[in-house]
């Protein structure tokens, strides 16, 4: 399988600046090296609860902000080093659908103007090529080509989604990046604009970084998941094995709150307790470590990097450090440098 | 071709608020007051040909026909050198609305620019623009006002550019505000997703969806406009005299007030009616213009 898009170690740090000079206080950490690897023709579901940096990724991924730090490597380039005009010319083949369908539609246009400014803005078409090419990308969404005239207040906020779609394909673009492209939606919607997206990612060869909080439409969508808490993924896998075999506490903790619709199936509620720290300049201890209820001493002292469990799966978690229980030795020292006294908290766990 | 023109979308956006406009009764009423407002400024030379500047030493400060003492010859009466008052308030009229409507012109153009860039790019030019828009703040309009036609003189373009450019400021904080929300707007993203240029999208996104609040401002701005003019004539700072303008008749007619009630009500009544119908029109076309309250 081919590699669609890389992200490195990507950083995004917004500085917090109060006062009439705009001193820095601080940092908001919403990305903390962050690094993922997107197949062709895959979709990689990126789930976390709000605020954990989910959509900046997005955002940095397309420059719509820069990144701090970090490459993002798409068709041999690397998008946050890339000048202007090269990413002006890359953007035909990075398309993104956001979270809000009213406000993704500018309501001054029609749905035709919107559709079309891609083709506008890269190539030089005659107006009834545009019309048809037009045409063909609402009826690849599932929309007429009548509705070509109407203004997006016309529209249902599903309707509108596709809308959103048909600009992004237009230019057959290899990499869409979907931002909760469901959550504002009604859940009978939902399916519907899940299974178009399928229906599409097939035919077209698409990849997707599907954003979401959704644990079920990222299980539904998703070939490979990783979970973000505060700024960094936490683990990596396969969707079936994520979903059968979750290794992190939080994953664990994400998947037992999912509502089971089988009243006489028991299950087991991992409740956390505590809030989210803040992202304002965290701590280098694992940041999970205020809520987890498998809080050991080496979490409050260093944060776990991400280890591969078996080939397809990633987690960053002491309690999976095969070294930890192991005497001091200086080979340790070696294959876990960013440890510290890794090797003498070998405690109960 | 006229095909193309007719179904052309941005018509549409225009007949949908024309329909919307004649839905609403302010709308209606403003509009119509506004119509016949300036129709009669520019028309009324047709039928009613009397001097304003004309003084009649003999028939100084005659009431209006209906009170007694009137006469037809002078239907609103005369002033204390004898001038016509309909006459005056007419030519009035013309002076009011010119200034009124080329100042605000002057004022949403620079307004709206320098709004854009500062809203949109932001950094290093935002502060400077917002800075000066600060000391414009803060430097009392009268002063600025007053000191200007002092040192240019006062004429009626003079008087427009000080007006126009002294109100910038209001323009230019409203399109900067709208411009910041609209920046963060996801389909303002979309567009820079899709490689559109950063011109393009001021072009195409932005300005289109602040025209129609600055429309709307710029009628409420023109009665203040009026207002500001109607002051700086009433303190001798408007228009050069002899020219008549609502401003200095009030000004002029305030001394007589407890002899000649009407020198100071009438073209006080004429402000009314014009602010009146200005900001009726304008709160139609508030409503009318946003997409969002329609119901199609």
């Amino acid at each position: 399988m081919a590699e669609m898009l890389r992200v490195n170690n990507l950083v995004k740090h917004f500085p917090v600046r109060q006062g009439f000079f705009g001193r820095s206080r601080g940092k908001i950490h919403a990305v903390d090296g962050v690094s993922f690897t997107l197949e062709e023709n895959q979709t990689l579901g990126l789930v976390g609860e709000s605020g954990c940096g989910k959509s900046t990724i997005g955002f940095c991924i397309l420059r719509l902000i820069k990144p701090t730090a970090g490459e993002v490597w798409f068709e041999g380039h690397n998008l946050v080093t890339a000048p202007p005009e090269t990413l002006r010319q890359l953007r035909k083949e990075l398309q993104i659908v956001f979270q809000d369908p009213f406000g993704s539609l500018n309501p001054r246009m029609t749905v035709a103007q919107i559709i079309e400014e891609p083709l506008l803005n890269h190539l030089d078409l005659s107006a009834s090529r545009r019309r048809e090419m037009v045409a063909e990308s609402l009826s690849m969404v599932g929309l007429l080509p009548e509705h070509a005239t109407r203004f997006p207040h016309e529209f249902s906020g599903g309707q509108r989604q596709r809308i959103c779609l048909a600009r992004a394909l237009i230019l057959r673009p290899k990499v869409i990046i979907c931002d909760e492209p469901v959550s504002a939606l009604d859940v009978s919607v939902q399916a519907q604009v899940l299974n178009l997206l399928s229906k599409l990612q097939r035919e077209l060869k698409l990849s997707y970084l599907f954003v979401s909080h959704d644990l079920a439409v990222i299980r539904h969508v998703s070939h490979r998941v990783a979970v973000m808490y505060l700024g960094q993924i936490v683990e990596e896998a396969d969707v079936k094995e994520l979903y059968s075999r979750p290794l992190h506490p939080y994953t664990q903790a994400l998947l037992s709150a999912v509502p089971v619709p089988n009243p006489r199936k028991r299950r087991r509620r991992i409740l956390l307790e505590g809030d989210v720290p803040s992202p304002l300049d965290p701590s280098p201890a694992c940041r999970f470590h205020s809520r987890c209820p498998n809080a050991m001493e080496i979490c409050r002292e260093a944060a776990p990097p991400l280890r591969s469990i078996n080939e397809d799966h990633q987690v960053a978690c002491h309690l999976y450090d095969e070294n930890r229980p192991a005497p001091a030795e200086s080979g340790n020292k070696k294959t876990l440098p960013a440890i510290p006294g890794g090797n003498t908290t070998n405690q109960t766990m | 071709m006229i095909r193309d023109l007719i179904h052309s979308p941005t018509l549409r956006l225009w007949q949908d608020t024309f329909r919307e406009l004649k839905r609403s009764r302010s709308a209606i009423v403003g509009g119509v007051l506004i119509l016949l407002i300036v129709g009669t400024s520019i028309a009324f030379p047709l039928f009613y040909r009397v001097d304003p500047l004309a003084q009649d030493l003999m028939s100084r400060l005659m009431p209006p026909v209906w009170q007694s003492g009137g006469s037809w010859a002078h239907p609103l009466g005369t002033d204390n050198l004898g001038r016509d008052v309909l006459s005056r308030i007419l030519y009035g009229s013309r002076v009011s609305l010119m200034v009124g409507f080329s100042s605000v012109l002057v004022a949403e153009i620079m307004g709206i620019l320098l709004g854009l860039f500062s809203g949109y790019y932001g950094g290093k030019i935002d502060t400077v623009i917002m800075r000066v828009a600060d000391i414009f703040m803060a430097y009392p309009f009268m002063l600025l006002t007053i000191s200007v036609i002092a040192v240019l003189g006062n004429s009626i373009l003079n008087l427009i550019l000080v007006l126009g450019i002294s109100d910038w400021v209001t323009y230019a904080r409203t399109v900067r505000g709208s411009v910041l929300a609209l920046k963060e707007k996801e389909f303002v993203r979309a567009a820079h997703s899709l490689g559109t240029r950063n011109r393009t999208i001021l072009r195409r996104h932005i300005f289109p969806n602040i025209l129609s609040p600055m429309l709307v401002l710029g009628t409420v701005r023109v009665a203040n406009i009026i207002i500001w003019e109607s002051g700086l004539s009433f303190l001798g700072m408007g228009v050069p005299p002899p020219r008549p303008t609502w401003g200095r008749m009030l000004a002029e007619g305030r001394l007589y007030i407890t002899d000649a009630w009407w020198l100071v009500t009438l073209p006080g009544l004429a402000i009314m009616m014009t602010i009146l119908a200005i900001n009726l029109f304008g709160d139609g076309l508030r409503d009318a213009l946003d997409p969002r309250l329609r119901n199609v």
